[in-house]
């Protein structure tokens, strides 16, 4: 990919002169190369100009932003540029009818249960969750869909908890607050992986609002949600888990706060570096036979749900090969 | 067959191009699944159109169709600007389509393929080949009909077409 993320720590002002896009900071004011910009991350206090708003606009870039706890806001979602009504219809048909419904529903669990597992192999810890995914053939509620995946996470937590170093145990899985160093790790990252498949979604056909797993309106951008089970545990987990057991994020990149334990400016920037260069590491994908980042597979995995509404090809969540 | 009116010519240009290229192509394409944004080939030839032929009066939409640029003489020329040459056929038919188009609005017209990049032209008229256009309108109405899309087949061309990620994934 050309294009880059491009992500804003520091506090400071996104401007347009002329058609160069500005950002000015304490350090001095750095011009961004537009046609670079794939898509940005504000996680500092920044003003962004209207005329900034309107180049980026017109030039389809959409920017995330995440308050002072890193958790994500909403978006700036440029007015769409790629229709299809023909698809939109069918995604809303794959949406009303129950069957079709279900059938996408339990294929991302099954993505997410697999990719689960794979994790856990990767970390030495033996598993199957093939009985609790078993499961999921019998199920005819989304509710009930829900709650095997509920089980397949609590499963997959407690044994990715035996890995973990002392002080980084999930022990449970608690957001807003967050109630420790692992939980609050794993919400920053979600909610960044989150924003990228935002970004991601803008640039296909599908709209981000129509979704099967989630309800949708549950959240805006309910589609992402969907996809983000697919992701979350090979993208946001393995940096996680990367990150705590080769001790670069210690105890002190964190801080005790009234809404739970946060990442502080230190922890956040570590964490940013890292997830940003996993998302330009490329993986060999074998049916495309060429090298994609992981932040492409998140595209990829939406053209295989576009093909899967139109009927050229059912779709088959992404399992890590790598 | 009878000839189509020009109000009932509802078919893009690139539509026509597309048949010769890839029918699976033609089917997202006309369905509003839009690849061409994320493909650097097409960067270049918006490129190319953009910085050849200065003075000339470019993007002329007709209906349907969009002519790159026209000259006005004798004869009306219409130009399509092209990268290379391996799409020729396709070229041609697009070309030949518009030639019919215009036809049925009563337009006598020539079309010149442009290919800046090799400094070559070539000329292309009408007549005879009428029936290859009108066939080629109905091949294409056939496939936009088509509730699926057609099962893709690989070729030398998917390496570089924007819809390779799509169809192969």
């Amino acid at each position: 990919m050309r294009k880059r993320s491009l992500t804003l720590l520091s506090d400071g002002t996104l401007s347009r002169r002329e058609n160069t896009l500005y950002f000015e900071n304490a350090q001095g004011r750095r011009p961004l190369a537009i046609e670079g910009i794939y898509d940005i991350y504000v996680y500092g206090h920044v003003n962004i100009t209207s005329q900034a708003l309107h180049f980026l606009a017109q030039k389809g870039i959409a920017i995330h932003f995440f308050n002072h706890y890193g958790h994500y806001d909403g978006s700036f979602y440029p007015k769409e540029s790629l229709h299809s009504g023909d698809l939109l219809i069918k995604q809303a048909k794959h949406y009303l009818d129950k069957e079709k419904r279900l059938k996408l529903a339990k294929l991302f669990v099954v993505g997410a249960g697999r990719n689960m597992e794979q994790n856990l192999k990767r970390w030495k810890v033996k598993v199957s969750f093939d009985g609790l995914l078993k499961e999921l053939e019998e199920v005819e509620k989304i509710t009930d869909i829900m709650n095997v995946e509920a089980r397949i996470r609590q499963k997959y937590y407690a044994l990715w908890d035996s890995v973990l170093p002392k002080g980084f145990k999930i022990i449970k899985r608690t957001r807003r607050p967050p109630q420790n160093e692992m939980n609050a790790l794993i919400s920053f990252l979600n909610s960044r992986l989150y924003a990228t498949i935002v970004s991601e979604l803008y640039n296909t056909q599908l709209s981000p609002t129509i979704s099967y797993l989630h309800e949708p309106g549950e959240r805006r951008f309910s589609l992402a949600l969907d996809l983000s089970e697919i992701f979350k545990p090979i993208i946001a987990d393995r940096v996680a888990n990367r990150l705590v057991r080769q001790g670069v994020i210690k105890k002190e990149h964190f801080r005790d706060d009234l809404n739970g334990v946060l990442l502080n400016d230190d922890g956040k920037r570590i964490v940013l570096r890292a997830i940003n260069e996993e998302m330009r590491k490329s993986v060999r994908h074998p049916k495309l036979k060429k090298n994609v980042t992981k932040q492409r597979l998140i595209r990829l995995e939406a053209y295989k749900l576009i093909k899967h509404l139109v009927g050229g090809q059912e779709y088959e969540p992404l399992v890590a090969w790598f | 067959m009878d000839p189509y009116l020009p109000d009932e010519l509802l078919i893009r240009g690139t539509e026509i191009n597309y048949l010769f290229i890839c029918k699976t192509k033609l089917w997202y394409f006309s369905h509003g699944v839009t690849m061409e944004q994320e493909s650097e080939w097409v960067d270049l030839g918006k490129f190319l159109h953009e910085k050849s032929y200065f003075g000339e009066e470019k993007n002329i939409k007709i209906g349907p169709i969009a002519i790159d640029f026209i000259k006005k003489g004798d004869i009306i020329e219409i130009h399509e600007i092209k990268k290379g040459r391996s799409m020729e056929k396709a070229h041609e038919m697009q070309a030949l389509y518009y030639l019919y188009y215009l036809k049925r609005l009563g337009i006598k017209a020539k079309a010149i393929l442009n290919y800046p990049k090799l400094r070559e032209t070539k000329e292309i008229i009408l007549n005879g080949h009428e029936e290859d256009v009108e066939r080629a309108i109905k091949e294409v109405e056939e496939i936009k009909s088509l509730s699926i899309p057609p099962t893709p087949v690989k070729s030398k061309k998917c390496k570089k077409c924007a819809y390779y990620e799509l169809c192969w994934v």
